[in-house]
């Protein structure tokens, strides 16, 4: 616009307060993370260089190792339950008219909540002499008479279960915009053809609401990465390392062990990683979404 | 409308399926609630119904053993410290990304999305370090800063996506009438963008609300801390009093429910507005 061309610095007046706040708090300690990396420092005292000595320690680490493995199965258990759950019921909430805006309010009033009280919730009900083990109990069924968070095979799992069930409820709405999106023509013709309901969301459904999908693919994968609150209030990445995810490690490492130099490189990291994954998906966004 | 073409019957399934995952959704929150006016010597033999005696007792005991006022208090600080510098800071760069565009702006535009994406763990040790050096361990201020930081990149856009919207005449006329730049954003962008500014203070106080992490890390004295690291020692300090503990969470929960009744539209476009621009 013409009219605001001259003055140019006034403009940046108003740019300038988010920015210096945000490099405040976090470009300059991202950045200072990047180099104290390099370092063996534990935040007292005399910092040394010591090059890549760290990454190597960590590719040494088993502890580390196991977080990883944990965290691409967490990446791939929420591509997978909550995304069919979520797909399934936007899916069906577009067929039905009545009690659509309650079955919306009631599926995402979840995310609205604190991880503090979801864990809550959920500590009690998978208590074992409280909760549904002690209702089974008392009714004579043996279920869930163990805690799934205190056992090693299933505490990642009941972890991610929790987060999910807090989660799911937000891919449903963002499913539901797109499904909105599409041409009630296509389902008419589709209608005349005969296609059963399935046939309907598999060539019709899915294809249209792709951008929105491959959005929603895009942000578990990147959320995926941080997954902090759930592991540190349910098991602490307990027992023995069996739910241990790399937030939780890094944590760990930088508040409990002071070790700056090589929490700063699990960081490094992490940053690294979600960088190449918005990298690859703005690749796609380039491409049209066609994938 | 998609609904026009389902005949009656073949929506009984649909009413089925959606029930059974609304029950699972809701369900565990009426145990909460029920939780919440029970009388901790049920606990054992009555573990997931409603309360055969009434106990309201639970929420004036846990306001005075957890010292509720207080937290509360703190909460509220902090909620409404992050809320007005953030709301700020944002209005004033989403103005300006969306109207003046001065040249390299995009540059500041590209570094608040990538903002956006870098995960707490790059940063939360040497900003813990700096915040150390700086006296603002423990402090309220040190930690609307953060909350401000991580949420201005969100803001920002959203703010700015509304404001772009905002016909340029009346801006051309607001400037031949002589108003200067800072009278454009605080008399003619302002008053058109309640809806906007609404809507992020809205997500903005719930994120600041439900935060652990940096709540956890930064607070370490009692006397400071919000909710939901009052909460998480809470359930440690009252371990198998659920009664207590119950009560509690509803009291951080009463707020959210009642703005979400409210503004549910808001909270869900706002909360999902990622995923719809495209």
């Amino acid at each position: 616009m013409k009219i605001f061309s001259k003055k140019q610095f006034v403009a940046w007046y108003f740019i300038i307060p988010v920015t210096f706040i945000h490099l405040f708090v976090i470009g300059i300690p991202s950045i200072s993370s990047l180099a104290l990396s390099l370092t063996d420092w534990r935040g007292l005292g005399k910092i040394n260089y010591i090059g890549f000595e760290n990454f190597i320690e960590l590719l040494d680490d088993r502890y580390l190792k196991k977080a990883i493995f944990n965290n691409i199965i967490w990446t791939i258990a929420f591509l997978t339950v909550p995304v069919l759950i979520a797909l399934t019921c936007a899916y069906l909430l577009t067929g039905i008219k009545r009690g659509q805006m309650f079955f919306r309010l009631a599926f995402f009033f979840p995310y609205m909540l604190a991880s503090v009280i979801n864990c809550q919730v959920w500590k009690y009900l998978f208590h074992p002499i409280h909760g549904l083990g002690g209702f089974f109990d008392k009714i004579g069924w043996e279920f869930l008479a163990v805690s799934p968070f205190t056992t090693k095979s299933t505490s990642l799992f009941a972890v991610a279960f929790v987060d999910g069930w807090h989660f799911w409820g937000f891919l449903v709405v963002i499913y539901l915009t797109g499904m909105y999106q599409v041409d009630n023509h296509l389902y008419e013709a589709a209608d005349l053809e005969g296609a059963t309901k399935f046939q309907k969301f598999r060539y019709i459904t899915l294809p249209m609401i792709r951008p929105v999908f491959v959005f929603s693919i895009m942000i578990i994968v990147i959320w995926s990465v941080p997954v902090f609150d759930y592991v540190y209030i349910l098991t602490g990445g307990g027992p023995a390392y069996s739910s241990e995810v790399i937030a939780n490690y890094m944590y760990s490492q930088a508040f409990e062990r002071f070790d700056v130099g090589y929490s700063s490189a699990i960081g490094t990291l992490m940053f690294f990683y979600v960088m190449f994954i918005v990298a690859v998906f703005g690749l796609f966004r380039k491409m049209g979404w066609d994938i | 409308m998609i609904v026009a073409k389902y005949r009656r019957r073949e929506v009984i399934p649909n009413y089925i399926i959606l029930s059974i995952f609304a029950l699972i959704a809701i369900l565990p929150l009426l145990v909460l609630i029920f939780n919440s006016i029970k009388p901790q010597a049920e606990f054992g033999i009555n573990p997931l119904g409603p309360p055969n005696e009434l106990r309201l007792e639970n929420f004036s005991e846990a306001w005075v053993k957890g010292e509720y006022a207080m937290v509360f208090f703190n909460s509220l600080k902090l909620v409404v410290g992050s809320v007005l510098l953030c709301l700020a800071v944002s209005l004033a760069a989403g103005f300006s990304l969306a109207k003046l565009n001065p040249k390299g702006s995009a540059i500041v535009a590209v570094y608040l999305l990538v903002g956006i994406s870098i995960p707490a763990q790059l940063y939360i040790v040497p900003l813990f370090l700096l915040w150390k050096e700086l006296y603002l361990l423990n402090t309220h201020t040190g930690l609307v800063l953060i909350y401000t930081a991580l949420n201005a990149p969100f803001a920002t856009f959203l703010i700015r996506s509304y404001m772009i919207r905002l016909p340029d005449e009346l801006f051309e006329a607001a400037r031949l009438d002589g108003a200067n730049t800072l009278q454009l954003f605080l008399r003619v962008a302002l008053p058109l963008s309640w809806p906007v500014i609404l809507t992020a203070g809205l997500i903005i106080s719930l994120a600041v609300w439900n935060e652990f992490l940096f709540a956890l890390t930064f607070i370490s004295e009692e006397g400071f801390k919000p909710m939901a690291t009052i909460l998480f020692a809470f359930q440690w300090r009252f371990e198998n009093n659920y009664a207590l503990q119950s009560a509690s969470a509803i009291m951080m929960v009463a707020p959210v429910a009642v703005l979400f009744i409210l503004f549910q539209r808001r909270f869900i476009s706002g909360l999902t507005s990622g995923g719809l621009k495209e």
